[in-house]
């Protein structure tokens, strides 16, 4: 069992309060997924930029000089914003691999949780209240966001087997359920050449959602391809830079509920996740039907 | 009318209250409000009470019901009714996943669609859905009878035991071991019945009946091969 929260706002005067009400949504599942919790929020870009979002389990001495240590290994200005045991580092988008590559030799215990022009992950073991607080998430404005409370089955309860799982530039992935094939899928995906970093089977399905858009897949396509290739039980709410994407198996035993107004389509394992929503007493609440992908873009 | 608002009272002292209701009782009239998709709301009742919920409901809504009525005015989250041995459950929204699950008697009646898997295992309930249910619906159902006002979804009643399935509109695929069955007039009697009782204006006459063809009772060394 896990928790699954996702909000996409049509509504630009509600982007200050995306992160009140994702942080609202997320505490609301943590009776789903009480081990660790994790959320993704697409904000504003900076033209020309990009944003590396790192985790290190001794922040402290990881990042007192990272900025300007990544900054002279890339020979560009590295911008650094820390909180609590991740950082966000703006650069410039053209140096993003560059300095990916330098963050290996420069702080091999540092984990990249994800790169884009928007989007932010932030995880980490814990109750989800105690998570938000961490990171404040609550003060996080954006245009979308999709959360995850986690109650692990296939892999260690660790920040790094927590979600959401980024694979790929401002993509990211929150799972519930359990692949049954993920092994294989993930020889397969690592010899085309995928970034996968653990032995989680939901990072697996993040590859695979990266693996066939940059075979040139919309994320509809992709989404259509998980009902093909993946086994198991899921529940998948995708972001990318500027869409949010639902698909569940054609079993669908993992719980979903939707609901969408004027201002926002939302996302939640249960209607409890939602009630707190604005106007959510007139807005049209359904079941996303199974084997069936939903998206919406801005 | 007595009122029980979930905005102060515990989900549990709202249950306790409900099921001390057992006995004689003048309390017969009950609404609860701000429901806001708690799980487990009004379970276990054994009374001759009516209930209304104002709003919509999480997991096992009027689970194991005997004797009272419990009314949601908004949607069921999954396992609505399940197990219910007597009694009446009425959705004015939808239900999710296993409405009706397991039931033994009393009435279920869904005024929106129903998910998934509904009437799964079911064994003596009348289900009443005026929209449409997902697949799997009735899986080995035993007893009851299941009217479906819209479509039924994949593999509807699939092994399925004596359980008696009522269709509208189209069903998109049987299940093992089901089949369509003559329409007998005992049967349009049951299934006026029904409607009349859930409050649904439709002719019995427009629905088609599936059932069990009893293949799979007892092994058959000629499906060896399929085991």
């Amino acid at each position: 069992m896990c928790g699954i929260v996702g909000l996409f706002l049509k509504d630009k005067s509600l982007e200050p309060e995306l992160g009140k009400l994702l942080t609202d949504m997320l505490v609301t599942m943590t009776d789903r997924g009480p081990d660790s919790a994790g959320i993704a929020i697409y904000g504003g870009e900076t033209a020309g930029q990009s944003k590396l979002t790192v985790q290190s389990d001794q922040a402290d001495a990881d990042f007192a000089t990272l900025a300007a240590d990544l900054g002279a290994a890339i020979g560009a200005e590295v911008d650094l914003r820390r909180a609590d045991s991740h950082a966000v580092l703006s650069l410039p988008a053209d140096k993003a691999e560059h300095a990916r590559a330098a963050l290996a030799d420069l702080r091999p215990g540092l984990r990249v949780m994800s790169d884009g022009t928007n989007v932010e992950i932030y995880k980490a073991v814990g109750l989800p209240k105690d998570v938000a607080a961490r990171f404040n998430l609550a003060e996080m404005s954006g245009t979308h966001g999709i959360g995850h409370t986690r109650m692990a089955t296939e892999s260690a309860v660790t920040t790094q087997g927590a979600h959401p799982f980024s694979t790929g530039s401002d993509q990211c992935l929150v799972h519930n359920g359990s692949l049954s094939n993920h092994n294989n899928w993930r020889r397969k995906l690592r010899r085309e050449g995928v970034r996968i970093e653990s032995q989680n089977d939901t990072e697996v399905g993040a590859a695979y959602l990266t693996w066939k858009m940059n075979n040139g897949a919309s994320l509809g396509e992709a989404l259509e391809g998980t009902l093909d290739d993946l086994d198991g039980f899921f529940t998948f709410v995708v972001g990318t830079k500027d869409g949010f994407g639902v698909v569940r198996d054609p079993i669908a035993c993992k719980p979903a509920v939707m609901a969408e107004t004027d201002q926002y389509v939302a996302f939640g394992s249960e209607y409890r996740a939602l009630v707190n929503l604005p106007g959510i007493e007139t807005a049209r609440v359904w079941e996303p039907e199974p084997a069936t992908v939903y998206f919406w873009s801005h | 009318m007595q009122t029980i608002d979930l905005a102060t009272q515990t989900l549990r002292e709202m249950n306790a209250t409900l099921q001390a209701q057992k006995d004689q009782t003048n309390a017969t009239q009950w609404e609860i409000e701000n429901p806001r998709g708690a799980h487990a709301i009004a379970v276990g009742l054994d009374a001759p009470i009516e209930v209304t919920v104002r709003g919509s409901t999480g997991y096992y809504c009027a689970g194991m019901n005997k004797q009272a009525t419990v009314h949601v005015t908004g949607s069921a989250g999954p396992g609505v009714a399940e197990n219910m041995m007597s009694g009446t459950v009425i959705i004015d929204g939808d239900a999710s996943q296993y409405a009706g699950a397991t039931g033994r008697g009393g009435l279920l009646v869904i005024k929106g669609n129903a998910a998934s898997r509904c009437g799964i295992s079911m064994k003596g309930i009348d289900i009443v859905v005026q929209g449409n249910i997902g697949h799997m619906s009735a899986f080995m159902g035993q007893a009851g009878n299941l009217v479906v006002c819209g479509d039924a979804g994949d593999a509807l009643g699939d092994s399925l035991y004596e359980a008696r399935l009522f269709v509208r509109g189209s069903v998109k695929s049987l299940g093992a071991d089901c089949i369509e069955k003559e329409m007998r007039p005992e049967h349009l009697e049951i299934l006026r019945d029904l409607l009349a009782r859930a409050g649904i204006d439709a002719k019995p006459e427009e629905f088609r009946r599936y059932g069990s063809a009893r293949k799979l009772y007892n092994f058959d060394v000629d499906n060896a091969a399929a085991y």
